[in-house]
């Protein structure tokens, strides 16, 4: 289980949950989850796009996943909201689907984009991969201090000079990043799964931000690792594991948060 | 030149089979749409589809036909919804979000054991993107019933429905039963989202529920004609979507098949939605503002 | 003699673990005008849900004797909401049914007849969710009057207008009472405007109410009883300030 393709499963899975937990951790501050939605779609018809036009899928899905992340924060000024990024959503899906129609694996490379595909992470994809999570983690570590400020309180950060559109373009870029290297081993329909519910789960364990992005890291990496194992024996989809690993711990989440604030009860 | 009706696109069976269903279906969906826009419901309806992709690929899994799939996962939700009083307006929950990842993955699985369990990989086009050439003549029935009577209930609750949008305080107040009314609705919305995902697929049905409906918002004024602006406009979209797609068998790229209908509705729908954008289209607002900017307060 | 319209007997409500109002008694009679007024979360809304029926009482009866129309405080309305602010007045004669009704030249000639009424002919054709607010306001009482109750009940009608537009409102709701002969129950914070057309006040502090008219009610020793600190009332010309004593 450990070997040839395997390994670069394992390799370019772990570089996703690293990531994934990290930007999740931020998403979740910053109450972008909205973005974790969206912008997986753009990578989706990116990804189609480039097998077709035989481009490496990874770069395909950088550039769509970063155009999309541009469009979206210019799209979040727009009066109703809620149906315009509706409609975005299932434009960028529509197009997706017709340049998967074109492919001759049609069937199985709509699967492959939409819920991932654990072996199919070739050699050639994987050097990418680990590239886009250094220069993520870089961008990452370089902005830590001000992104950390700016989602926390942005009031505070604005005064401060830090612009809070520069700020939230920037964060959106990040995520395009790490999306890139997500949706071709868990999905697109499932990275939110993968960055949001570990993300969302170390808060209700944690109130410390560093150790609720540390637990969020950690609870991807539980999730994709056994997904793998699971996965490898089983032959079922990783996709499934992580959607059911990231509710799991979502769920235990806000039933530990519950069971805290019941036990707080005042001294008669 | 080409035609633009491709040869043999009158006389051929499934064409007619999808222009009936598909306007049936496409009617339905934008009068219920005007209602879930005006509700603020959309992603309500949006949950509804995700949870029909589980739905319908578990139907085929257990060898029934998807409509049925979405219809009871959808129903099911919509119900489940109701109790637990999930009616928010603007709620992109996180939790709401990842229940619906698990049902993603859920059909991850449901999806993979298809194509195990038969020979074809037909399923996840099917369930996401529709599958509107393959409509066979015994769910033909079952499917226009269903579309008349979500049709008939909307209609039928017009009134309420919009009186408990307008304040659900007065509509209390004069004897409407608001949740019950409310618990209604979801359920014609999830009968909705199940005949749109029959013809565009689950994860698009969406488009054919708001995209029609947020158009006529855009231009019509009254109730009446919004509606019947969004039927218009969704039951367009979709018979265009057919004829395009019929005619790009011949399209490249060679020995594709032809472009997928729902592209092309999806395509449409959001076209008709940004030219309500086009200065002219909607009643001239500032004339408005300066009619009623004269008047006694 | 004449029967009281609504008639709240006692009445107490207790609700998140507050007690909202206790032990309060009100008859509303007919063509009464009458304000209910106190600050602000003193139990205004919640004396109007009451009366509405929407709010359980926890001790105490509510007898009602006639139809009560509603117009809520300001209604968030979207801009793209398909409704004419001639359709929102129709909808106030039977929205509350199933089905539809066919176009008649009565109905429309008794929504135009109403929308007179309230000075609002002007833009009958106009989207609800695009009028100011001075304006929903006269469309909410077109809307609420067009179904002929005997009792009209506006919840801080005057809260987001402009001067004028308040004296507007409270102008025609006075003489609408007068000519169809309702009662109206109208809560504010501030009286001021409502001193030229009020019968009667109902004056909420503290969960507790004073009823009668407001030179019976509004004195320095009944609001500081009703408070239960000190508090003056101030009459400078013809306004009335009620301060809380330093």
């Amino acid at each position: 289980m450990f070997t040839g393709l395997m390994l670069n499963t394992w390799i370019a899975a772990t570089a996703v949950a690293i990531i994934g937990g990290v930007t999740g951790f931020f998403a979740v501050l910053r109450g972008s989850t909205f973005a974790a939605h969206a912008i997986p779609n753009g990578a989706f018809a990116g990804a189609a796009g480039a097998n077709l036009l035989g481009f490496n899928p990874i770069a395909g899905l950088a550039l769509f996943s970063v155009a999309g992340a541009l469009g979206i924060a210019g799209l979040s000024r727009r009066a109703r909201h809620d149906v315009a990024t509706a409609l975005t959503f299932v434009l960028m899906l529509g197009i997706g689907a017709l340049f998967v129609s074109w492919s001759t694996e049609y069937a199985q490379e709509a699967y492959s984009l939409l819920f991932g595909e654990v072996y199919g992470v070739s050699t050639n994809e994987v050097r990418p991969i680990i590239l886009l999570g250094a220069i993520s983690i870089m961008l990452i570590l370089i902005m830590f201090r001000p992104l950390m400020l700016s989602s926390a309180m942005p009031e505070v950060a604005a005064a401060r000079g830090l612009s809070p559109d520069l700020m939230e373009l920037a964060f959106l870029v990040v995520m395009a990043l790490a999306t890139s290297m997500t949706v071709p081993v868990v999905g697109a329909l499932l990275m939110f799964s993968l960055m949001i519910g570990p993300a969302a789960a170390a808060r209700s364990f944690t109130a410390s931000p560093v150790l609720a992005m540390g637990l969020s890291v950690a609870l991807a990496l539980v999730s994709v690792w056994a997904g793998i194992v699971l996965s490898y024996h089983t032959s079922w989809p990783l996709g499934f594991f992580v959607g059911m690993f990231g509710a799991g711990f979502f769920l235990l989440g806000r039933g530990w948060a519950a069971i805290r604030t019941t036990r707080v009860i005042p001294l008669h | 030149m080409h035609d633009i009706f491709a040869a043999g696109f009158f006389s051929s069976e499934p064409v007619h089979t999808a222009l009936l269903v598909g306007a049936v279906i496409a009617i339905t969906s934008a009068v219920v749409g005007v209602f879930t826009v005006t509700r603020g419901q959309s992603f309500a309806g949006h949950s509804l589809a995700d949870i029909s992709v589980t739905g319908g690929s578990g139907a085929i899994l257990v060898g029934l036909n998807q409509f049925w799939g979405y219809l009871a996962f959808g129903a099911g939700v919509a119900a489940f919804m109701e109790l637990i009083g999930i009616q928010r307006k603007r709620g992109r929950d996180v939790a709401t979000g990842v229940v619906l990842g698990a049902a993603l993955g859920l059909s991850a699985l449901f999806l993979y054991l298809d194509t195990e369990s038969s020979s074809t990989t037909g399923a996840t086009v099917t369930v996401m993107f529709g599958a509107i050439w393959e409509i066979t003549s015994s769910t033909v029935p079952a499917l226009i019933v269903s579309a008349v009577l979500a049709l008939f209930t909307v209609l039928a609750l017009a009134r309420p429905l919009l009186l408990s949008s307008l304040s659900p305080d007065i509509a209390a107040a004069r004897g409407v039963p608001v949740r019950l009314i409310g618990a209604a609705f979801l359920m014609v919305l999830a009968i909705s989202v199940a005949l749109s995902a029959v013809i565009i697929g689950a994860i698009l049905s969406t488009a054919l529920l708001i995209g029609p409906a947020a158009a006529a918002l855009r231009i019509s004024k009254g109730p009446i004609k919004a509606m019947v602006t969004a039927a218009a406009i969704g039951t367009a979209a979709t018979w265009l979507g057919i004829l395009l797609s019929y005619d790009s068998h011949s399209w490249p790229p060679a020995n594709s098949g032809g472009w997928p209908v729902s592209f092309f509705v999806v395509a449409l729908v959001v076209l008709a939605y940004l030219a309500t954008y086009i200065s002219g289209w909607r009643r001239p607002a500032a004339q408005e503002a300066e009619q009623h900017s004269c008047s006694p307060a | 003699m004449t029967q009281d319209l609504v008639n709240l007997d006692h009445i107490s409500v207790r609700l998140g673990g507050r007690q909202i109002l206790s032990d309060v008694s009100l008859a509303i009679n007919p063509a009464e005008f009458t304000g209910l007024i106190g600050p602000n979360g003193a139990g205004k809304t919640t004396l109007l849900r009451v009366i509405l029926g929407l709010q359980q009482t926890t001790e105490g009866t509510v007898t009602r004797h006639a139809t009560v129309g509603y117009v809520p405080q300001k209604l968030l309305i979207e801009p793209d909401m398909p409704l004419r602010v001639k359709d929102v007045v129709a909808l106030g004669i039977d929205g509350q049914r199933l089905g539809f009704h066919l176009p008649s030249k009565q109905r429309r000639d008794r929504v135009d007849a109403m929308l007179e009424a309230v000075g609002a002919q002007a833009y009958k054709d106009a989207r609800v969710g695009e009028l100011s607010g001075g304006e929903q306001q006269r469309v909410m009482i077109a809307h609420a009057l067009i179904s002929k109750p005997k009792l009209l009940l506006l919840d801080e009608p005057l809260a987001n207008l402009d001067i004028s537009s308040a004296h507007s409102i409270v102008s025609l709701l006075a003489k609408l009472s007068k000519s169809e002969q309702i009662a109206i129950l109208l809560s504010a914070h501030d009286m001021n405007p409502l001193l030229p057309v009020m019968d009667r006040i109902v004056y909420v502090a503290g969960g507790q109410v004073a009823v009668g008219t407001p030179d019976e009610v509004v004195q320095s020793d009944v609001l500081t009883r009703l408070y239960g600190q000190p508090v003056e009332v101030i009459r400078v010309r013809d306004r009335v300030l009620v301060v809380a004593d330093a």
